[in-house]
């Protein structure tokens, strides 16, 4: 094995498998900092990749000649959908009070229902859908070796927006509120609910171009493709404690496992699937060391 | 209603139902005059919290009309009730422990500088508001480092930063010291002097007859007089709270009845050098030791989180110690149960009244029965094989009658009591078990007159059959009545024992505040 040769590509594969956990645990904090338990953001993801990968596939069959419209057009699909499954996700925690984590779950066993159910009755697949062919974000070049998705880049704008939001404006103030004492922020005038259905609407925009990410990576959607990245994005929340900053930490040690395990395949004598779960192992121990240590929202997912 | 200036507030013709049909106020009216204190009284249950969620706009009456300064309130809700000057200090305060004080007073109208919340203009603002009423607090502390006094005046700041002219305090004193109380009150004073109105719920009369202008009493959910305080006596006050006259058990006899340990007496609970760490790591124990003797209660005084909580737990068994011993006492030998388990504990004859009896004295979505014999559940007794047996039934209908324990089925979940009742269920069972040694935190917090006179009734006859009692209570006549020694706690030490024929309120608040004769006997 070859460190010299691993590096220059580790940087580069980091960041690119950073960025889906990036948007999806953004979206999860915001949320989450509001008192919402989103883990539907695993769904989220999927409905966005799905939808993008689709309105994709058949702008470009309907107008051809013009992927950058049908980029676009796969772009708003992604954010439409991951709002959709958030408009659910909200509506059943915050006006019929359900279990929030019943309610993420359930929502992500129906997305992934669906993403195959529409794959078989659009596309006869089984599943996925067929490759995006020349329908592609492009990317932005960062000196010699990295070519990196446009996408990366505007997770890493959304982080110092959703920090500065979240900790240096009124709104924020008061979405904070809603996540500690939801009580005590009604008797000043806040209006919970609807604070609350825009957090977690704003963890299903970004989840879904967390998903839609994914989609433009492989070139194509393939059944569960997220394979577990919302539940590791909410990995990386608990372990930043609930702090952009740190978040963001989570999300590149992640991205640093999933990255090492696709470098580290063929160069190392351990089956692939060991490698492979690698970054679960990684969120199990980071877990372990993290809980305790690290308070969430004082009124995170209690209902009424 | 002719007067040329209506009055601030009227409430006419309030009705409240709850779900389940149960009454919580009846076509309650009331009329609170501009600049005046204004007391509204009444047993737990009686309907006073209920009336005045629906004055905050927190509960929706089913009929009735609110009028401020004549006007009536068209569409009311907790919104509409700040823009029209009403702000309501709760019982369990409103604050949020993360944020700063300055954090919680803005909230909801933050100065913003731009898009930015602009934190220095905050807390000039709330330096501003202290300043003129005479409430001092940092501005840039967070909440939780905050002693319950000082959470209180942030909690009447935050409501007049809302910019309220009535300000409601759901029982503001029963969390506080004497000398905390005495500070209330003068701000309380100010406050009117300033023009505002006054709303004080309570069911301490001392207090409102210090302070109110006017009374209020409620029962069951009715008005039953509202009289100027001048004059008002407190028997003929407690009578119309409670319906009949009260039997002795009110906390007036310096000397307790029942019988006074002496100090031969055998003792039962022996906690030697116990250090407790807090959640938060910190120290809070350092070092207590205690005995308790047979047919004694050992009063134990000192503001909410001195240790009083953490003591209880530990030697329930519920909170791992890091140094002493706890030993029980069986006439023979002691022995240390440390490391023993609760239900081992309750067969040595460990009884614990717990301080909150939602979280821990009570499954609430249990019935009744099923609560009073929670803890006994593995007594052949009351279980069999197939569940619960008929004899658990006739338990709790003995409970229920002797401990005067209101519910009107049995099998009805306990949710659906009433405070006062609860906690007489929690008392009542724990008693049942006939300990030799009770643990009994905050017995009667938050329960009626008639509840408390119960309660009381029922330790003292626990410790005339012998029993020890390890009692902790914020209410410090409760401890002077009850008790045969008090210990005062601060800060993770006991400070001082007293005796309580020999000492005052203020003398155990001044320990409480961590000030004292360097005289006092050290435990």
């Amino acid at each position: 094995m070859n460190e010299f040769s691993l590096l220059p590509a580790l940087v580069p594969a980091t960041i690119q498998a950073a960025t889906p956990l990036l948007f999806a645990a953004l979206g999860g904090l915001i949320s989450e900092r509001a008192g919402i338990v989103n883990l539907a953001l695993e769904g989220m993801m999927l409905a966005g990749a799905f939808a993008g990968a689709c309105a994709a596939i058949l702008l470009h069959d309907a107008v051809p000649g013009h992927p950058a419209a049908a980029a676009a057009g796969a772009v708003m699909a992604a954010l439409v959908a991951g709002a959709l499954v958030a408009l659910l996700h909200a509506a059943a925690c915050i006006t019929f009070r359900a279990d929030q984590v019943v309610s993420g779950i359930a929502l992500n066993m129906l997305v992934l229902g669906l993403t195959v159910f529409f794959s078989q009755s659009i596309f006869h697949m089984k599943g996925g859908t067929p490759q995006l062919e020349e329908v592609t974000l492009g990317r932005l070049s960062l000196g010699a070796s990295m070519a990196l998705s446009p996408l990366c880049f505007v997770a890493a704008a959304v982080l110092p927006v959703a920090g500065f939001l979240l900790f240096s404006t009124p709104f924020g103030l008061r979405l904070r509120a809603c996540g500690e004492h939801p009580r005590a922020a009604a008797t000043v005038g806040i209006p919970v609910a609807r604070i609350r259905y825009l957090a977690v609407l704003a963890s299903g925009l970004l989840a879904g171009l967390g998903g839609l990410y994914l989609v433009f990576d492989v070139g194509s959607f393939s059944k569960e493709m997220t394979s577990g990245r919302g539940y590791i994005a909410l990995a990386a929340i608990i372990f930043g404690r609930w702090r952009p900053g740190l978040t963001l930490a989570g999300c590149l040690l992640f991205g640093l496992a999933q990255s090492l395990q696709l470098q580290l395949q063929g160069r190392v004598e351990v089956p692939v699937a060991f490698l492979q779960m690698l970054p679960y192992g990684v969120t199990l121990v980071v877990l372990a060391g993290a809980i305790g240590r690290s308070t969430p929202p004082a009124a995170l997912g209690k209902t009424g | 209603m002719t007067d040329v200036n209506p009055p601030a507030v009227e409430m006419l013709h309030i009705t409240k139902r709850f779900s389940g049909g149960v009454v919580a106020v009846e076509d309650v009216s009331i009329g609170v005059a501009q600049g005046e204190i204004h007391a509204v009284i009444g047993e737990n249950g009686a309907g006073k919290s209920t009336l005045m969620g629906v004055l905050s706009g927190l509960i929706p009456a089913d009929s009735g009309e609110i009028r401020l300064s004549g006007a009536p309130v068209s569409n009311p809700g907790p919104a509409s009730a700040v823009r029209h000057g009403i702000g309501m200090v709760y019982q369990h305060f409103m604050l949020i422990p993360v944020f700063t004080v300055a954090e919680n007073i803005v909230l909801g109208r933050e100065p913003a500088a731009g898009l930015r919340f602009d934190r220095r203009a905050a807390e000039e603002q709330v330096r501003a508001l202290s300043d003129r009423y005479g409430l001092k607090v940092d501005p840039a502390a967070r909440v939780e480092t905050l002693s319950v006094g000082q959470e209180q005046r942030v909690e009447i700041l935050k409501v007049l930063h809302c910019g309220a002219d009535i300000l409601i305090l759901d029982e503001p004193t029963a969390v506080l010291t004497p000398q905390e109380t005495k500070d209330l009150f003068s701000v309380l004073l100010q406050l009117k002097s300033q023009g505002k109105t006054i709303l004080f719920i309570s069911h301490k009369l001392n207090e409102v007859l210090a302070i109110a202008d006017t009374i209020t009493v409620l029962r069951h959910g009715k008005v039953v007089e509202t009289m100027p305080a001048k004059g008002a006596m407190k028997e003929s006050l407690a009578r119309m709270m409670v319906g009949r006259d009260l039997e002795s058990g009110a906390p007036d006899p310096r000397h307790p009845v029942g019988a006074v340990a002496s100090a031969s007496a055998e003792v039962l609970l022996e906690l030697e050098r116990i250090e407790v760490l807090r959640d938060n790591g910190l120290p809070a124990l350092r070092g207590v030791s205690l005995q308790v003797r047979s047919g004694e209660i050992l009063g134990l005084a000192g503001v909410e989180g001195n240790g009083q909580t953490e003591l209880l737990e530990v030697a329930a068994g519920l909170r791992e110690k890091v140094g002493g011993e706890i030993r029980l006492h069986d006439g023979v030998s002691g022995r240390d149960v440390s490391r023993t388990s609760i239900s081992e504990r309750h067969r040595l004859g460990l009884s614990h009244i717990p301080e909150d009896r939602h979280r821990r004295g009570l499954v609430l979505d249990f019935s009744v029965v099923e609560n009073a014999i929670l803890g006994r559940h593995r007594d052949e007794a009351f279980c069999g094989p197939w569940g619960i047996r008929s004899s658990a039934d006739i338990e709790a209908a003995t409970l229920a009658e002797r401990f005067e324990v209101h519910a009107n089925d049995l099998a009805d979940r306990v949710r659906g009591l009433s405070g006062g009742n609860q906690q007489k269920l929690v008392v009542g069972r724990e008693l049942a078990r006939r300990p030799r040694v009770l643990l009994a935190a905050q017995p009667t917090r938050g329960v009626d007159l008639a509840a408390v006179a119960i309660i009381h009734r029922a330790l003292r006859e626990a410790r005339s059959t012998g029993a020890a009692i390890l009692l902790v209570s914020s209410d410090l006549s409760e401890l002077l009545a009850l008790s045969d020694r008090i210990a005062v706690m601060y800060e993770g030490s006991v400070v001082a024992t007293l005796d309580p024929a020999k000492t005052t309120e203020e003398e155990l608040g001044l320990y409480m505040a961590g000030g004292g004769r360097s005289s006092a006997i050290p435990s």
